[in-house]
This record gives C-alpha cells, sequence and structure tokens, in this order.
C-alpha cells in the first residue's frame, strides 16, 4: 500500500471523527434546558475525538519511519546464505547496498550474484507486506480511537481541557526539540573532541604557541607528526572580532542615536531599511569588497605612510567585518532607544537638561541591557565569522598581536581542517572538533558574564 | 438632578444669571462644540504677575490646539487649569517651559513672558528656561537610578553643586521640601522605580525643586494615585507656594478648590473664565463653567 494513500485514508477517518464528535455534543446541547449551557463547545469534542483518533497512528507511522527498514533487513540478512552473514561488519555492508540498489530496479555494475537477487526480491516483498501491515493498523488505530473517544462523550464531558493539555504536551514537545538539538550538537562535539585530546594533550593544545597541523594524510605517508598549539588561532579570533567591535560598537551605537532620537520620521523609514540591507549582503560578498578593494587601499595607504602592511591583514578583515556587523548593533540599538518610554525624556527636558545630556544620562541607561544583548549578538557573529577571514585575512597561523600582518581564526582553521581527505581519525581532523568545542566554551563564557553584566546593571523603568 | 458642587459650595442654583447667559437656559450647540469664539470672562490678569501670556495660539500641523489665550500667572500663587479632557490645558502649560518645542510639527504664537522677558524670543534657551520653569508630569517619571541620583540629576546637568557636600546639601533639602525625606533617608541608593506611586512623585518634585526654579508646572500630578497620596501631594503644593510659583492641570475640581487660589476654565482650546477659585466654583460668571463645574458636561 503506498504511504500516500495511507495518510489520505488517515487523514479522511480524522476529519470523520472531528465532525462526529461535534455533533454528537451538538445533540447533547440540544437536548439541554434552555438556559444551561455544555461545558466546552462543540468544537472541542470534535478536536478530542480527533486527538485520540489522530495519536496512536502517529506513533505507528513514526515507528514505521525509523525501525521498518531496519526490520525487513534483519529478515533479509537472516535470510542470506551463511558465507555471507559470517563476513565482516564492512564488507555485509557493501552486499546489503548492493542488495538494496538491485531492490530499488537500478542496474549494477557487472553481474549480480543470484542470492543477491533473491535477496532483494524479498527486501522489495518485506516492504511491501510491512507498509500493507502499517495501512491497516494505522486505519485500526485511528477508528479505534476515534471511536473510543467518541463514546466517552457526554453532555458534562470536559473536552475543552483536554483538549488544552494535549496543546501543551505539543508545545513542550516542540521546545524540547530545541533544547535536545543544542544538546544533541554539544555531544557530536564532546565525543570527537575526546578522540582528539587522547592523542593530543588538553594542555598543549590549549597553552601550545605553535599550530601547524601538517600531519600525514594516510597511515602509509611519512610526514610530521604537526602541533597543535591553538593560541594563535584564539589571538587571531580575538584580534580580527576586536577591530570589527571597535569599528562596529561606536558607530553602531553613533547611528542609533541619530536615528532614533534626532532625525524626522521620514528620513528613519528610509535610512533604517537601508542599513538593513547590510545585514543581507552574503559574507563572500564582504570577502571580495575587503581582499579586492579595502586590502589594496589599505596597502598602498601604509606605503605611502611608510608601513609594512600585508595584503592580506588582520586590519582589512576586521574592518570589514565591522562593517558587516554594523547593522546588528544599529538596528538593536535603535529599537531598544525607542522603546524607552517618552516620559523619561520628558522628564530630563522638563528639568532643563539638553537633548544630548538626556540621552547619555537618561535614555543609553536605560536602554542598556538591550543594547548590550545587540553588542553580544555581533560579537557571536563576529567570532564566528569565516569567509571574510578566509579571503582576507590569510590562513597563516602566526602568533602576533600585529593588525597589520596576515593572521587566521579558529572557525577558517577549522574549515581548511575538514576540507580534503584526511583519515577521520587522524589528530588533524580531530582537530577540528577540538577547535569547535573550545570556541563553543569561551561564547558559552562570553555569554554568561554579559548576561550576569546585564542583570546586575539592568535599570528598571517601568 | 444631584449636584455635588452645589451642594459642597451650599448654593442652590437660583442665583440671578449673568450678562453672558441671561435668559437662557441652554447653550447653542455651536457654544457647546466651542465653533465659536468667547471672550475670556474673568480677571485673566494678575497685580504681581511671573509668568504673562497674550494672544497664544498653539498649533499641531494644521489643528489649531489653543486658541488665543491671555492669562497671568501670580507670583506665589497656585492656579489650577480646569476643563474637559482634550480642552487644551496641558498644551498650554507645555508652552510655559516650551516643552512644546520637542513635538515635531508643534507651533506656538503669542507674547509669553517670564518676569517679563519674553520665553520664545530668538535669544532665549529653551533649555535654561526649562531650569527656571520645572514640569512635575502625569506619571510619575523617575529616571532609572538610585534615589539620590535621581534629586542630583538637575543639579549636576547646571553645576549648582561644587561639591559632594554642597550636592547632599541640595539633595537632602530637596527631599526634606518634597516631604520624602525621612521615608527614603535609608534608602539613598535604591532605584528611585522601588518606591511607591505617591513617593516616586513627589520624588518627582523633589528633583524639580532641586533645580531651583520660579515656576513649577504640573500636568495632572495626581491621577495616578491614590487618595492618601494625592493628600500628601496636595499639602505639599500648599507649602510650596511659599517659595515658587504653580500651574496645575486638574481633573479633579474638589482638588482645584483645595490647592488653587485662582481657577482658569478651558473649553475646546479657549480659555472661557478665570477668577478666584471661589468665585468660579460657587459663582462662575459663563454658562459653559457652570455646567461643568456642577458636574453636567465634562
Amino acid at each position: 500500500m503506498r504511504l500516500s494513500t495511507i495518510l489520505l485514508v488517515y487523514i479522511a477517518i480524522l476529519i470523520i471523527g472531528y465532525f462526529a464528535g461535534r455533533q454528537k455534543a451538538i445533540a447533547y446541547s440540544h437536548a439541554l434546558d434552555a438556559g444551561r449551557t455544555m461545558h466546552s463547545l462543540p468544537m472541542y469534542h470534535g478536536y478530542y475525538v480527533l486527538m485520540w483518533g489522530a495519536i496512536p497512528a502517529i506513533i505507528a507511522i513514526l515507528g514505521y519511519f525509523f525501525m521498518g527498514d531496519g526490520l525487513v533487513l534483519d529478515r533479509v540478512i537472516a535470510g542470506l546464505p551463511d558465507e555471507v552473514r559470517s563476513l565482516p561488519e564492512s564488507r555485509l555492508n557493501l552486499v546489503l547496498n548492493d542488495i538494496r540498489v538491485v531492490a530499488a530496479g537500478a542496474e549494477t555494475s557487472g553481474e549480480s550474484e543470484a542470492y543477491i537477487q533473491s535477496a532483494a526480491d524479498s527486501l522489495n516483498a518485506g516492504r511491501e507486506f510491512l507498509s500493507l501491515l502499517l495501512g491497516l493498523a494505522v486505519v485500526a488505530l485511528s477508528s479505534t480511537g476515534c471511536y473510543l473517544a467518541w463514546r466517552n462523550l457526554s453532555g458534562d464531558f470536559r473536552a475543552r481541557n483536554r483538549v488544552e493539555s494535549a496543546i501543551q504536551v505539543l508545545l513542550v514537545m516542540a521546545a524540547s526539540i530545541a533544547v535536545l538539538t543544542t544538546i544533541g550538537i554539544v555531544f557530536s562535539v564532546l565525543f570527537e573532541s575526546i578522540r582528539f585530546f587522547q592523542k593530543v594533550p588538553l594542555f598543549d593544545f590549549l597553552f601550545g604557541l605553535n599550530w601547524s597541523p601538517q600531519t600525514a594524510i594516510r597511515s602509509d605517508q611519512v610526514g610530521s607528526s604537526g602541533s597543535f598549539g591553538a593560541v594563535p588561532l584564539f589571538l587571531g579570533t580575538l584580534m580580527i572580532s576586536g577591530i570589527a567591535m571597535i569599528i562596529a560598537l561606536p558607530i553602531g551605537l553613533m547611528v542609533a542615536i541619530y536615528l532614533s532620537e534626532y532625525t524626522t520620521a521620514r528620513v528613519r523609514g528610509v535610512v533604517k531599511p537601508l542599513l538593513e540591507v547590510l545585514a543581507g549582503i552574503p559574507t563572500v560578498v564582504y570577502g571580495y569588497f575587503a581582499a579586492l578593494t579595502v586590502a589594496p587601499l589599505l596597502r598602498d595607504f601604509g606605503l605611502s605612510a611608510g608601513l609594512q602592511i600585508s595584503s592580506e591583514s588582520a586590519l582589512g578583515a576586521g574592518l570589514v567585518m565591522g562593517i558587516m556587523i554594523l547593522p546588528f548593533v544599529s538596528s538593536i540599538s535603535d529599537d531598544v532607544i525607542n522603546s524607552v518610554p517618552q516620559s523619561m525624556r520628558d522628564g530630563s527636558l522638563g528639568l532643563g537638561a539638553t537633548r544630548s545630556e538626556t540621552i547619555r544620562r537618561v535614555v543609553l541607561p536605560a536602554a542598556l541591557p538591550g543594547i548590550v544583548g545587540g553588542f553580544l549578538l555581533a560579537a557571536s557573529r563576529a567570532i564566528g565569522e569565516t569567509m571574510i577571514v578566509v579571503m582576507a585575512a590569510g590562513l597563516a597561523a602566526k602568533m602576533t598581536i600585529n593588525p597589520l600582518e596576515a593572521v587566521t581564526t579558529v572557525t577558517v582553521q577549522i574549515v581548511t581542517l575538514l576540507v580534503g581527505d584526511q583519515e577521520f581519525d587522524s589528530p588533524k581532523t580531530l582537530a577540528a572538533f577540538g577547535l569547535g568545542l573550545t570556541l563553543f566554551i569561551v561564547t558559552l563564557i562570553l555569554n554568561i558574564i554579559a548576561l550576569h553584566v546585564v542583570r546586575k546593571y539592568r535599570e528598571q523603568y517601568d | 438632578m444631584l449636584k455635588p458642587m452645589d451642594t459642597q459650595y451650599g448654593f442652590i442654583g437660583n442665583r440671578s444669571h449673568d450678562p453672558y447667559v441671561a435668559g437662557r437656559d441652554t447653550l447653542s450647540k455651536e457654544e457647546q462644540d466651542g465653533e465659536c469664539i468667547f471672550e475670556t470672562v474673568g480677571e485673566v490678569t494678575s497685580p504681581d504677575p511671573i509668568i504673562s501670556v497674550r494672544n497664544c495660539n498653539v498649533f499641531y500641523g494644521d489643528n489649531q490646539a489653543i486658541n488665543n489665550v491671555t492669562l497671568d500667572v501670580g507670583r506665589n500663587e497656585v492656579i489650577s487649569l480646569i476643563g474637559p479632557s482634550g480642552c487644551g490645558k496641558s498644551t498650554f502649560i507645555r508652552c510655559l517651559n516650551r516643552m512644546n518645542d520637542t513635538i515635531e510639527g508643534a507651533r506656538v504664537e503669542g507674547d509669553i513672558r517670564l518676569d517679563g522677558e519674553p520665553i520664545y524670543a530668538k535669544e532665549v534657551d529653551p533649555v535654561l528656561l526649562r531650569a527656571r520653569v520645572g514640569m512635575v508630569f502625569q506619571k510619575p517619571n523617575p529616571f532609572p537610578k538610585s534615589v539620590y541620583e535621581n534629586v542630583a540629576y538637575g543639579a549636576r546637568i547646571h553645576g549648582l553643586a561644587r561639591s559632594r557636600a554642597e550636592l547632599d546639601e541640595i539633595v537632602f533639602s530637596s527631599l526634606e521640601r518634597a516631604g520624602l525625606y525621612a521615608e527614603v533617608k535609608s534608602r539613598m541608593d535604591e532605584p528611585g522605580t522601588s518606591l511607591s506611586g505617591g513617593q516616586q512623585q513627589r520624588l518627582c518634585i523633589a528633583r524639580t525643586i532641586a533645580v531651583n526654579p520660579e515656576v513649577i508646572l504640573m500636568d495632572e500630578p495626581c491621577s495616578a494615585l491614590d487618595p492618601i497620596a494625592t493628600a500628601k501631594i496636595e499639602d505639599l503644593i500648599e507649602e510650596l507656594r511659599q517659595n515658587f510659583s504653580i500651574a496645575i492641570v486638574t481633573h479633579s475640581m474638589q482638588q482645584a478648590a483645595r490647592v488653587s487660589q485662582r481657577t482658569a476654565y478651558f473649553h475646546m482650546g479657549q480659555l472661557v473664565e478665570v477668577g478666584a477659585t471661589d468665585t468660579v466654583f460657587t459663582n462662575p460668571i459663563h454658562r459653559l463653567t457652570e455646567d461643568y463645574v456642577t458636574g453636567r458636561i465634562g
């Protein structure tokens, strides 16, 4: 049975269930004395019936998706010749792959062996059988569920409360998806990182001053053992994001103050969307801009000023990154400043403060928590940014605090480590996960500190 | 019909009518809607004015909010401005310290003088003017700062204190004069917003008098407060009159009667009647004023 057919039948049963429940409730309401009302509207009785038809069947459908194919494959494997079944797991997987390909009806290269053909046939038969089973189960579960719920309805049945609590469960599930995904990401990085730290000592990684991950690509090659000191990378990240923040914070804040306090509504309506366009430019484009326009300008400027500025420099990348995150700072700060009540400004102006005194001493302190939030968002964008750095700051992991030299960042190194064909268990590849985990922890600590600061200096105005 | 104001002032309504409404029991629709021009009746001038307003018009874009108002605020006098919502009384007091300047599209015409100097003259800095004509708003609006810093704010921006001791003196005496010192002396470092609504409003008054203005404008200062907090503010206004001139906008006629010496009745952007508070409430000249103070309109 085709899955789409099953779904259509399922939906039809649910719709019938909804109307049956609603109809029954309407009948009850007609039977009531004048002036009395039922606990729940007929609509909720309908939803209640629908809910009980939907939930058991959806569990069956999900179970089919996650486990169905595995069950069939187990049976197929059981039917394979003994010498095939006793193959090592990696070889067995290859055989299974062949079976799948044949079962899907694709041409295989060369003559496939007889047992593969028969296994493919049994795979198809098994799948067919299982989907038929699913169809029957869905029809049975949803109609039984609907019927039982429908039978349960009565005039004073509190269907509305049941439906509300089901909605609550749904919302909790939606929230937990986000949380579980985060946990999943942390663990996937964590396990690979642990493998990395088994090969490279944690201390060497965190405090080593030399980053040169060039190890042998395959185990049969001869090569250096590499050195994995992450300090130059974090220094580079810090320097480039630092330059970006030095550009973006003051300019962004001043733009926000101008937009929210000094300009007319008409100018604001034009300037603000234009600024937000900056946020929509792909970072690769910023990368060109940094590499092709800003870097040569800086180099020429350096030549005329007698400075040695390399054509790939932290300064160029940081400048362009600052422009990139500018809209985050200005747009969020502008919204926050606008949400400070007018009565604050009136109070200050009424005391004879000038407009700029009012902004500096009353409006900005009131808006501070929100502004810090905007800064944090911008900072995390800067730390995580990759493309601009790849194109404009280079790949050389140099231990320097001179912004005129080429440097590299953590994210750039993660990309270069994972691009190309290395064995996945070489320290070089695994180093990417070590870097990722460390970066994650660093930004987490930054966020915690910032949250603490915001809470401490928050000034209530309502 | 029950007429609370009549009974309060012990008058039953069989007095002789004034020239403006003699022989008429009802107002025309044009008069009710303010579509005709009233000539202000009563005492618009004051023997010792601190603020004098002559022929003031205010426009918000194309809308005229104030129409040809002439009025004096006397020295060490409390004048209350009453009238139905939207009659322009708030707009009017916002002209007196040029707060209307901060509203986009607002335009003020006419001659307004503080101590004889025209405040809308080109060379007058509205910022300095506002230090001389302070303002207290409808909703208590303490700054997001400590109690101390709220009161110190004005003194700091105007450089009134040369040392910490002088600043302390200004802050503490202002709080004292606002009747708040005893309640907040151990809470100087707590945020101003942590005080109760009535305390917040007295904090705003303390903040205003810390700058030592000549006039204090109050825009419905008690409308967000409970009766006990209101009574405290009213007592405070009575005391402040020794040192300041006060113009107060209020919706409560009882409040106007309690705190003010003169009362001005506004209607649809026009000043209908001004006079001694007693007279306005017990023996109004204009029919519109009578209708308002007896609760028939408004």
